[in-house]
């Protein structure tokens, strides 16, 4: 069995507004082992964000973890002082944020940006970090990193200030990597090499990472485990494979036959949207939150919270549809099918 | 009819002015589109597609001349839109509107939905009174928002809402002619096909041409008959959809394709990408020879010298590379 590194136990993460209570994250629960790269899915306000900051410990006011452990390395990062959570973020833990232009400083060099990550956290002399950081430039595959180490971010173009930030997240050597839409803002050939640098980088070091994406080819090409997450909740977890061969949430499917594919005939074919909006999250629905734009609803789904259901090692959902007593299960299984194996 | 060009463009050059030094005497032109020639037909979709600041956007604004073109032709149902000042330009635009890529920024949060969709038939005085009034519920329900919508703010909806009342505005005066820009590009997966089957059904119903601009190859390739495939403000390559998917010829288009995001993931693993090498050269200072010779991973010491046309190399299919002719 794969050594354990974060495990999320029962995650309630909630914003208070002058509106109320906004529950963005209710009940969450997942696992990342070792070296592994795991994507979490879902559109803006399924909570993804608000649990990769849970994680982080950067939820700012009014937002609170209301409930729940997140177990790094069996500690218990709810529990820790914000001194002691100060040593793990940017060293265990790092984060690479969506839009690298605004989480750079403006003011300060590349380079001294880096080392100043490095000298917070290592033992180092300046010196030894400046070398650090012209290194880290190196593996993330900017060109000349000893003479671009001294330029300012608004010297780099989109793709290389993301590769800075990589970097930059990289250089404490950390456990886990958290990217939160790293590729949104990025043209598709620049995300394409972002992508495949993480993916290399996590094969040469062996950082897990938290891939969050609302683009299902992304987290398709570089994920090994995918969490669909809808109106603060887990929908379905499974392998890559899972998910895209064999989904079981209607959500999940609903999302697949919404992207036009790729090849020649079905290209052309009349896409498959889900109907309906996604929920308000100050009053989200008491039971699943699909269930006012589910093709599946039935009145159970509406009244109670949905049992998870575990489809074997790696598969579980949160479906009533799953469930051995399901009704109608012939009109399910028929739309069930996920992509194709190609 | 299906034949009839609707809109040709033709050389079409629009470059701003970017004074430097100290009395501002020197002068520099940006390049964002340079010699871009196609021909849309009418009731056709033709795509746009290349990355951020390739001029796929500043062509669209030229067409629907929110710029005024520094040479070149529009030819719209014949009539040269381009030298024409804007008060001679009004009539026309009746026949050409506009969908803007977001959402939240295109509406005004003062005005009501009635009015931001009222306001194009006020401007060409189509309709007053209660007349107007039908006129707002009937394009309200067009775009699958009820006559309740009508009084409420912007800030009310969502955003694939948002873009519904911005579809509203722009079919209010029964153009023949949209031009999307990034339509999709804002809203979430489960709600972008909800848009696009949308403008589907409504160039089926009301025969619309539509130029539609993105990024995203996938939905380009589902909605578009033809597609043209823009770098540093011209033209590489421009065919139709499945010709230029399945026998792309230029090496620009090919590095494109191989980026997108494979879904299936046995295809997306194992996919060799065509990376490109270094970035987008500025559009100011444009190479001499074909534009995309520094990052092309085939350039010919005959690239960086002599820029290649744009050229047909088979019916329908044109390309600007000397390496496509042999």
């Amino acid at each position: 069995m794969q050594e354990e590194l974060l495990e999320v136990k029962g995650l309630h993460t909630s914003f208070f507004t002058h509106l109320g209570e906004v529950k963005a994250i209710r009940d969450v629960s997942f696992s990342v082992h070792k070296s592994e790269i795991v994507g979490i899915v879902g559109e803006s306000g399924s909570g993804k964000s608000v649990t990769s900051l849970s994680v982080m410990g950067l939820l700012a006011h009014p937002g609170r973890v209301t409930g729940g452990e997140i177990l790094f390395k069996g500690k218990d990062l709810t529990k820790l002082t914000k001194s002691r959570m100060r040593k793990i973020q940017g060293n265990q833990i790092s984060m690479i944020f969506q839009d690298p232009m605004t989480s750079l400083n403006p003011l300060f060099t590349i380079g001294n940006q880096i080392t100043e990550a490095i000298l917070t956290h290592q033992k180092m002399t300046r010196a030894q970090a400046k070398e650090r950081a012209v290194e880290m430039l190196k593996l993330v595959g900017i060109p000349s990193p000893e003479k671009r180490c001294n330029s300012f971010p608004h010297e780099f173009s989109g793709g290389m200030r993301q590769r800075a930030m990589i970097a930059m997240a990289l250089s404490c050597e950390p456990d886990l990597l958290i990217a939160d839409e790293p590729t949104t803002a990025l043209d598709v050939t620049i995300q394409a090499q972002v992508l495949s640098l993480m993916k290399e980088l996590n094969q040469r070091l062996g950082t897990a990472t938290i891939l969050i994406t609302h683009n299902l080819g992304c987290a398709s090409s570089i994920c090994d485990k995918i969490i669909v997450m809808y109106g603060g909740k887990v929908m379905e977890e499974g392998t890559t494979e899972e998910i895209f061969y064999e989904p079981r949430h209607p959500y999940t499917m609903g999302l697949l036959n919404s992207i036009p594919k790729v090849d020649g005939e079905e290209a052309k074919k009349r896409l498959v949207p889900i109907l309906g909006t996604p929920p308000d999250m100050l009053n989200p629905p008491a039971g699943c939150p699909f269930y006012p734009r589910c093709r599946f609803a039935m009145k159970a789904c509406a009244a109670m919270e949905v049992p998870e259901q575990h489809l074997g090692d790696t598969h579980r959902v949160s479906c009533f549809m799953c469930h051995p007593q399901a009704p109608a299960k012939e009109q399910y299984e028929a739309q069930k099918g996920g992509i194709r194996r190609g | 009819m299906a034949d009839r060009v609707l809109l040709e463009v033709k050389q079409l050059k629009m470059y701003f002015e970017n004074r430097k030094g100290l009395l501002g005497k020197k002068i520099e032109y940006v390049k964002a589109v340079d010699d871009v020639s196609f021909k849309i037909h009418k009731g056709e979709t033709i795509g746009l597609v290349g990355e951020s600041g390739c001029g796929k956007s500043t062509t669209g604004y030229s067409i629907m001349r929110l710029y005024r073109p520094t040479a070149g032709q529009i030819l719209f149902n014949g009539v040269d839109l381009a030298p024409m000042s804007a008060r001679e330009v009004w009539p026309y635009r009746k026949n050409m509107q506009m969908i803007f890529q977001d959402p939240y920024a295109s509406l005004n949060p003062r005005m009501t939905v009635a009015d931001i969709i009222g306001e194009p038939l006020d401007i060409y005085g189509l309709c007053a009174g209660k007349e107007r009034q039908e006129r707002i519920y009937e394009l309200l329900s067009t775009v699958g928002l009820g006559k309740d919508h009508a009084s409420r703010y912007p800030h009310e909806f969502s955003g694939g809402q948002r873009q519904r009342v911005g579809i509203a505005r722009a079919l209010a005066v029964n153009p023949e002619f949209i031009v999307c820009d990034e339509p999709i590009s804002a809203l979430d997966v489960s709600i972008q096909a909800q848009v696009v089957n949308m403008l589907e059904d409504l160039q089926e119903s009301l025969g619309l041409t539509y130029l539609f601009i993105a990024h995203d190859l996938s939905m380009v390739r589902h909605i578009s008959r033809k597609v043209g495939v823009m770098y540093l403000g011209s033209l590489v390559e421009f065919a139709e959809t499945e010709e230029l998917y399945t026998h792309t010829l230029h090496p620009y288009t090919k590095a494109l394709m191989s980026a997108i995001p494979e879904l299936d993931p046995a295809v997306s693993k194992t996919k060799k990408l065509q990376m490109l090498k270094g970035d987008i050269p500025s559009p100011i200072d444009t190479p001499r020879g074909c534009k995309f010779a520094s990052r092309c991973p085939h350039a010919a010491p005959r690239c960086m010298e002599e820029r290649p046309e744009f050229k047909e190399v088979s019916p329908g299919h044109f390309v600007s590379c000397h390496l496509a002719e042999g």
